[in-house]
């Protein structure tokens, strides 16, 4: 790194500038030519011939090339969900209208499993693409996508909604043109949540993976080349080895995500925290630091981003000039009611057509229906229970004690990383040499998926605690449990319902892995309302997954609305700390 | 002066809420307003008068409900106008430098890089942020960053520079150098912009800076004093023309209902009180534990004390202490005359009293002058289980005020109500309930 170059030290601006290569360099091109090399032969497989059952091997040499296509899976579903999460966001922030009916819906489609969505999104991809592989592949990548787009949308649009009515002011005043807007402050106000949601967004993905590479359809199997099958099929060779190696794998490929591309991400977005004075722990990233470094980029800024951004602006610029006072166009108003009574109709026939099956049940479907939601709804409480149960005391102890969680942060946050859905099968070796069954087995996948959802937000809660309040409970000698009761708890409280909501709407939708579930060569599942779902996509019922994914979707939108938003609201008023 | 065409001059603007049963709250009642070139205007007004109203629909980021703005004789929509706001709180885009947030507004109209930057150094190093430029804003102390402000304002060179409060959210000192810097550079003409449009609550700062106050009074938000400041620059703040005038503002905000004569000068204008007198008593927003504070100054002055000496002593805004007196002189415990302050034989009795005795003559005091605190006590004690929601009387005040105006004066009732025991508020349950015994 450093150059024995004679004469006086440059100052460090003029390090951008200087020519040559450096690690960062070497680092991201080395990267560019892998991506590239990713897509081609992606693209090679994706038009090839239509073999929608891969043969997956269980070898670990195999794991190299299928690491590879789940990575390139995840970051093409990736990149559309964010797409769609900024145009869905942006028109139902600015379109009041249509903010009533989309906000709503996306309450549900948050609600639906992406098993649920299965049928639909394949068949109508293989119906798009009938002889290329790119129809089974699309279908894959719209399964991921399903399973992580909703919240990032939710994102963006109250991060609109929150922009400051000054800075809004001032772009008006100042006549930012639309992409002045979106560049100067919409995206960057945004720019926070966007990522930590998309964080957790990825981690969904990896979640499901297993169920989106892998899957039963009717009579017609597929699977395609990936991690996610590779795990399953090792799970249902019950090839311990081979489930090891697939963990290993995953892990080391999570890790290495979080350390090259979330940490800097996060440390980038650090500009973008909406505050007025420095705060004074920012986020680190050595390959932050590397990357910023890189004359490269620097290059590349300089010559493309800087003009092409140039061009738009002034695109935009001229657009203006020549735009009229806008007067509402006739025809948008006749799509948009077009579109409105499409929308109505649709959603009318959607209705008829739920209730007809549901008049169509006979007594014994609908005893199965409800004696399945009243045992996943029974796993879903024990998950949570136990959740909170241990990380309460084990948060509030992290998070008020700086040395603790200077150990504990980073251990809690590789376990936390690890998706509970590749740990299952050992999991359920476990529990089946042992004795337990699969009734008790989806408890502890909804526990091991969730519960760091409520322990990341005590953890947040407890540091929140103010000093001023603990020295107080200590002058006024509290005893253990008026300390619980007067401060420890209040304090934490917006927190931990935060986390809770989290947690019990991942539970809910953890259950279609955890209730059904391949397993050495048998289908291992129990009663309950995700066996159910499981079960109506693997025979292809489509009316059965209809009707428990309405149950479902039903049940945590009114959760939701009766029990967490009230709680949500009390934490907002009573339970603030305002400092 | 007179001789020069307005810049911008409204005519009959007003603002007003209509309300679902086609109630209408009147915000600002019709207005006519005119900036000439060359002036600096003030504006003023206690809290709740639509001043920041008044800005946004002059400079276009609010439709009048009625009238119309005029720039340069033509109405607002045709010709879109070149103007500039220096907002209260920076407005700065924190994830933009110095030079990039200067040169947003250039860029916004097409003004190609080179040239951009070159203005946006300029007018940086007018206002003396040179060598500022890469810092981000977050870097800078409050009064860089409203520099900051100033530039981005002034870099567009605009017709109007209109100002919304731009020191108030500065510590006294910074404020008062940016005060002199920006003084400087107006006479010197070093200034890009013909006209500067203010609007602030500090009585001082508008005798100090501005060619002409106006002088706002509330609900509904109307002119009540617009005349010219005939003192040469620099000016003393200790001359007596600059007193008697400080003096005379603080009349005529202390005064709401009395029309005052400006205190001289041909040129001063006077607008009769557009509007009708207003509908429902106000309550000022003033705490219990304020209103003898003031009482408790005023009998170690001997019981009268001249209004300006009294804010000067105490280094409070008027904006902060209007209230109070408001409050005070709404229960009888002092007299308001010709910038003067006397203490009542009432607020004598009341400042000398003990905690308990004090709660029993506020009390009596209240209900006897305060109208919605009598309301809320006659509504209660006709109820066989004495309690009420709160929502039965923010119905009540939505009919006569903005719904966040309502709002606060429920609140600042409930607060008054439990000072005097008079009736006692659950939170919880969003209940009223009457104190007993």
């Amino acid at each position: 790194m450093i150059q024995p170059t004679p004469g006086p030290a440059a100052p460090s601006i003029f390090e951008q500038r200087r020519p040559g290569a450096s690690w960062a360099d070497l680092l991201i091109i080395g990267l560019g030519l892998a991506l590239f090399y990713g897509v081609l032969t992606l693209a090679r497989t994706w038009l090839g011939p239509f073999t929608p059952a891969a043969a997956i091997s269980e070898r670990p040499s195999a794991l190299a090339g299928y690491t590879a296509y789940s990575l390139l899976r995840m970051a093409v579903a990736y990149v559309l969900s964010l797409a769609f999460a900024l145009v869905y966001g942006y028109v139902a922030a600015y379109y009041p209208k249509a903010e009533r009916l989309m906000i709503p819906l996306l309450d549900i489609m948050q609600s639906i499993p992406v098993l649920s969505f299965l049928p639909g999104v394949m068949l109508a991809m293989i119906a798009l693409f009938p002889h290329s592989q790119l129809g089974v592949e699309l279908g894959a990548i719209l399964l991921i996508f399903t399973g992580q787009v909703w919240n990032m949308a939710f994102s963006f649009y109250s991060s609109l909604k929150a922009i400051p009515t000054e800075l809004r002011e001032a772009a008006r005043i100042y006549r930012f043109n639309a992409w002045q807007r979106l560049v100067r402050l919409e995206l960057p106000f945004s720019a926070l949540g966007l990522v930590w949601n998309s964080m957790v967004s990825v981690a969904t993905g990896w979640f499901f993976l297993m169920v989106c590479e892998m899957f039963v359809l009717g009579k017609r199997d597929f699977r395609l080349a990936g991690l996610g099958s590779f795990l399953q099929t090792a799970a249902s060779a019950g090839d311990t080895t081979a489930i090891l190696w697939g963990l290993l794998a995953m892990v080391s490929v999570i890790v290495l995500i979080d350390q090259l591309i979330w940490r800097p991400v996060i440390c980038w977005a650090d500009k973008f925290k909406f505050e007025q004075i420095e705060g004074t722990d920012a986020p680190h990233s050595a390959v932050f630091d590397l990357v910023q470094r890189s004359p490269t980029l620097a290059w590349l800024r300089q010559k493309a981003l800087t003009p092409l951004g140039e061009r738009v602006n002034a695109h935009f610029v001229r657009r203006a000039r020549h735009e009229r006072p806008r007067q509402s166009s006739r025809w948008a108003g006749w799509v948009g009611w077009l579109l409105a009574v499409a929308m109505l109709a649709a959603a009318a026939y959607a209705l008829l057509h739920v209730g007809m099956q549901f008049a169509a049940l006979d007594r014994r479907e609908s005893l199965d229906i409800l004696r399945g939601t009243g045992a996943t709804l029974l796993r879903v409480l024990c998950a949570l229970i136990i959740g909170a149960a241990w990380a309460i005391p084990a948060g509030v102890a992290i998070g008020s004690s700086p040395r603790l969680a200077r150990i504990a942060q980073p251990i809690v946050q590789i376990a936390a990383s690890v998706p509970a859905t590749a740990l299952f099968p050992v999991v359920l070796l476990f529990l089946i040499g042992t004795g337990g069954g699969l009734g008790v087995a989806p408890i502890v996948l909804m526990l091991l998926g969730t519960q760091w959802y409520i322990l990341f937000n005590v953890i947040a809660g407890a540091m929140g605690i103010p000093s001023d309040l603990k020295e107080a409970a200590r002058v006024f000698r509290f005893r253990r449990s008026e300390r619980w009761r007067l401060l420890i708890l209040p304090g934490i409280f917006p927190f931990l319902i935060t986390g809770m909501v989290t947690a019990a709407g991942g539970a809910w939708n953890a259950s279609i892995v955890a209730e059904y579930f391949h397993f050495k060569g048998r289908t291992l599942q129990t009663t309950g309302l995700g066996s159910l779902i499981s079960a109506a996509a693997d025979a292809g019922n489509f009316d059965r997954l209809l009707i428990a994914t309405v149950v479902l979707a039903t049940i945590v939108v009114i959760t939701n609305r009766l029990i967490w938003r009230p709680l949500y609201r009390l934490a907002e008023t009573r339970y603030r700390l305002e400092t | 002066m007179a001789a020069a065409e307005a810049i911008v001059e409204t005519r009959e603007i007003e603002k007003y809420y209509v309300q679902p049963e086609g109630n209408r709250i009147e915000v600002i009642a019709p207005t006519n307003l005119a900036i000439y070139p060359e002036q600096i205007l003030a504006l003023l007004g206690p809290s709740g008068s639509g001043k920041s109203t008044l800005l946004r629909m002059l400079t276009g980021l609010v439709p009048p409900s009625a009238g119309e703005v005029r720039w340069h004789r033509s109405p607002q929509a045709e010709e879109q106008a070149n103007v500039s706001i220096v907002f209260q709180n920076f407005a700065l885009f924190p994830w933009l430098t110095v030079l990039e947030n200067v040169e947003a507004p250039l860029a916004a109209r097409g003004i190609a890089d080179v040239d951009r930057r070159k203005r946006a150094f300029k007018i940086l190093d007018t206002v003396g942020l040179d060598g500022f430029e890469t810092a981000f804003p977050k870097e800078l102390s409050g009064g860089m960053k409203q520099r900051v402000g100033f530039a981005r304002a002034l870099v567009v060179e605009p017709d109007v520079l209109f100002m919304d409060e731009p020191f108030s959210a500065l510590d006294v000192l910074t404020a008062e150098n940016l005060r002199g810097e920006l003084l400087e550079l107006w006479t010197s003409r070093k200034m890009p912009t013909r006209a500067i449009f203010m609007v602030t609550h500090n009585i001082e700062e508008a005798v100090l800076l501005a060619d002409r106050v106006v002088v706002l009074g509330r609900n509904p938000g109307r002119i009540r004093a617009d005349f010219e400041v005939d003192l040469p620059r620099p000016r003393d703040r200790k001359s007596r023309r600059f007193l008697e005038l400080v003096d005379h503002i603080y009349k005529v905000l202390t005064q709401p209902d009395v029309e005052h004569a400006p205190p001289t000068g041909p040129a001063a204008r006077q607008q009769a009180a557009a509007g009708q007198a207003p509908a429902y008593q106000m309550m000022p927003h003033a705490r219990p534990g304020g209103i003898a504070g003031l009482l408790e100054i005023l009998i170690d002055r001997g019981g009268k004390e001249d209004l300006y000496n009294l804010a000067d002593e105490l280094a409070m805004e008027v904006s902060d202490l209007l209230p109070i007196i408001e409050a005070c002189s709404l229960l009888h415990f002092i007299r308001v005359q010709e910038g003067d302050v006397e203490i009542t034989p009432e607020g004598k009795v009341f400042a000398e009293a003990d905690i308990l005795t004090r709660k029993s003559l506020f009390r009596e005091a209240a209900l006897q002058h305060v109208t919605l605190l009598k309301q809320i006590y006659n509504a209660l004690r006709a109820k066989a289980d004495r309690t009420l929601p709160d929502d039965f009387f923010s119905d009540i005040l939505d009919e006569h005020f903005s719904a966040e105006e309502a709002e606060a004066q429920l609140q600042t009732a409930i607060h008054w109500g439990r000072y005097a025991e008079v009736f006692d508020y659950d939170a919880k349950t969003g209940r009223l309930h009457l104190t007993e015994g």
